[in-house]
Parts: C-alpha cells; sequence; structure tokens
C-alpha cells in the first residue's frame, strides 16, 4: 500500500525541505521505496539539499504538462537504492500545477510501486501549499517554537482538516504527525522558548520528536547531504527517531534538555 | 546571582509563558471562526443594522458566536449597552 506523506508548515523557513530530504533518506534506508517531490514550483531547493541539482533534465511540472515521463523525470538517489527524487520548475510559475496533474503523477507513483510518496510542502496557506496536502494520507507537521509558526501551524491544520481530499470525500481523516525543529533546549529552560509540552497543547498533535537548532544542518546543506547521513550528528541522530516512530516503533524522546556541563568543562571550557 | 535570577524570575513572567498564553487566546478564537457558519457575517451585519434602530450602539461591542454545549449547537450574542 502506497502511502502520500506531505511535510507542511503554512511558515517559511521552518525546516519543511530539511525534513523532507531527511525522513524520505531515512525511509528509504529502511528499505522501502520512496518518491521524494518538491511542490515549490519557482523557488526548487530540494534538489540543492539533496545533492541532485545538477541531474536535473526534466521536473515535476514537465511531467504534469505532459512533457516529460514520470521515468524520466525520477531521479535516482546516488546514495540510497530505493530514493528518487522528483525536481520543482525553476522557471515556470506556480499555477502551472494543476489538481487533476498532480492527482494523475500521484497515481502512477503508486502503480510503479512506491511505498512512500513525499510532498515538500511551499510555505504558506494558498493554492501551492493546498496542492501539496490534497492527495496526503498522512501529514508531517513541522513546526518551530515560536508564536508565529505554531499559529501557522494551527492554519494549515484547519487546512488539512477541510480542505483535503480525504476531507472532501468523507473519507478518514489525514493522519497527523508534530515534528519540532530547531529547538534549543537552554533557550526553553531559560523560559525563552516555547517547550515541546507547551506546543504539544496547543496544536494537539501526536507528536514525532524534537530535530535540535543543530550547525550540521547548514554543513550538510552546503555539501548536498540529507542530514540525516551526516554521522555524529545530534540532528541526524534526531531524524533517524523521527523516522522510526513515523513507522510505529516506540523510542524514548531524546534531546529534550540541554546536556549538562561538568564543573571541568565550565571551568576550562570544552 | 541564582538567587537573584530566582527572585527577578518571580517578578517578570517568562516570554515563553506570555507567547504561550497569547497563543492559547489566539488559536481559540481562530478555530472558532474556522468552525462557524459562514452565515455568520452576514447575520451579524444585520442584526447589528436592527438593533442600531433603537440604541445607538458601538459596533465593535457586539460578539456573535455559535459554540458547541452539551451537545448543542448555541447561538451566543453579547452586546454592552452605552450608558
Ligand atoms: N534543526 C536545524 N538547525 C539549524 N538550522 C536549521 C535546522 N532546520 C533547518 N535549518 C535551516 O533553516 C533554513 C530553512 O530550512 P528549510 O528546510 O529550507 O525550510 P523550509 O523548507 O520550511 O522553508 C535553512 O537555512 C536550514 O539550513
Ligand atoms: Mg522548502
Amino acid at each position: 500500500m502506497s502511502k502520500v506523506v506531505v511535510v507542511t508548515s503554512g511558515k517559511g523557513g521552518v525546516g519543511k525541505t530539511t525534513t523532507s530530504a531527511s525522513i524520505s533518506t531515512g525511509l528509504a534506508l529502511k528499505g522501502y521505496k520512496v518518491a521524494v517531490i518538491d511542490f515549490d514550483v519557482g523557488l526548487r531547493n530540494l534538489d540543492l539539499i539533496m545533492g541532485c541539482e545538477r541531474r536535473v533534465v526534466y521536473d515535476f511540472v514537465n511531467v504534469v504538462q505532459g512533457e516529460a515521463s514520470l521515468k524520466q523525470a525520477l531521479i535516482k538517489d546516488k546514495r540510497v537504492p530505493s530514493l528518487f527524487i522528483l525536481a520543482a520548475s525553476q522557471t515556470r510559475d506556480k499555477d502551472a500545477l494543476t489538481k487533476e496533474g498532480v492527482g494523475k503523477v500521484i497515481e502512477d507513483l503508486k502503480a510503479d510501486g512506491f511505498d512512500y510518496i513525499v510532498c515538500d510542502s511551499p510555505a504558506g496557506i494558498e493554492k501551492g501549499a493546498q496542492l501539496a496536502l490534497y492527495f496526503a494520507d498522512e501529514a508531517i507537521i513541522v513546526t518551530n517554537p515560536e508564536v508565529s509558526s505554531v499559529r501557522d501551524s494551527d492554519r494549515i491544520l484547519g487546512i488539512l482538516q477541510a480542505k483535503s481530499k480525504r476531507a472532501e470525500e468523507g473519507e478518514d481523516p489525514i493522519v497527523e504527525h508534530l515534528v519540532i525543529t530547531r529547538y534549543n533546549p537552554a533557550r526553553v529552560e531559560a523560559g525563552e522558548m516555547l517547550s515541546v509540552d507547551d506546543v504539544i497543547d496547543l496544536l494537539s498533535v501526536p507528536f514525532l520528536g524534537v530535530i535540535p537548532e543543530s550547525e550540521q544542518v547548514l554543513n550538510a546543506s552546503n555539501s548536498g547531504l540529507p542530514v540525516i547521513l551526516e554521522t555524529e550528528s545530534d540532528a541526524a541522530e534526531a531524524y533517524e527517531d523521527v523516522v522510526a516512530r513515523f513507522l510505529g516503533e516506540e523510542r524514548e524522546q531524546r534531546f529534550l534538555t540541554e546536556e549538562k556541563k561538568g564543573l571541568f568543562k565550565k571551568l576550562f571550557g570544552r | 546571582m541564582a538567587l537573584l535570577d530566582y527572585f527577578l524570575g518571580q517578578k517578570k513572567k517568562k516570554s515563553a509563558n506570555v507567547a504561550k498564553d497569547r497563543l492559547q487566546i489566539l488559536l481559540a478564537h481562530e478555530r472558532s471562526a474556522r468552525h462557524s457558519p459562514s452565515y455568520l457575517p452576514k447575520m451579524r451585519e444585520e442584526i447589528l443594522q436592527v438593533i442600531a434602530k433603537y440604541v445607538d450602539i458601538d459596533p465593535e461591542q457586539l460578539s456573535l458566536s455559535v459554540d458547541e454545549a452539551n451537545g448543542v449547537d448555541v447561538l451566543e450574542l453579547n452586546l454592552v449597552l452605552p450608558d
């Protein structure tokens, strides 16, 4: 059974693309056949984060408009065998995607035997974001512990519950998951940042985990590596946990508290 | 220092708590607006016109909402009359 998973947030710059790249890579590492689609038409970035920007010949819009076949446009990942990327168009405008066209591509991917189709949503709550979530079976809500991000997540939840295909056709609702990214435990402890419990309380969405604020995310994106593949990185381990929990595994939460520095470290630095 | 922080902390509410309180109010408001029937804004206008025939009111003072209570939908109308 194929599953369509949208990674969405309302607000921009919260970590959707970072999360889409790492979760799709993580699912493929578990042996699933995964396609990750960049819905951010005009502002494509997923190809850069996945490190395949120089191999994009045809994109999602070309396929939707019948100018290329899915086979021609899907880019096979160089590191993980069962992972494929469908890049967004750099040049077209947002209206180049239609509901029918996107629906057809998703149907074709299902028929091709993809287990997971991960949709990296553009920012906003308008047409582009609505199209990215329309066909979803599950949603990963990416939220930063910050007022405008929480508010926008709540608005996108409203759209998931009212304007998705599942909602319109009266099927079971989209299964929602919360991922809190760019989490800074020290600032939470200082009372300067909303805590995980605060955000869960406010949004009431089942929680997959936190991704700590980490320099490794920038390093990874510099080299075109999904951060989950970065060795010895908190962010990589956090994404690995999130993927496992998404697949139903029970794992204790980590990275919620600041690593306490011992007296020695306090006195002599690191 | 820690002791000082403790006393200061007692006085000044932590900004994360302020954020949470504000969001709680805002999200509740936005959710009820999302779930309210689509005729509500127009009905609100018409009710205001009727009331304005009799009393001089500030339109801002009228709050109108549909809430669920004990399994039934309740139309709640609240209006503060001028002195
Ligand atoms: N956990 C994190 N720690 C530090 N920086 C992060 C983290 N997650 C994302 N970022 C950075 O935030 C910026 C926006 O991330 P991106 O995934 O492109 O967001 P979106 O797709 O929601 O717009 C990028 O510069 C990215 O490197
Ligand atoms: Mg993005």
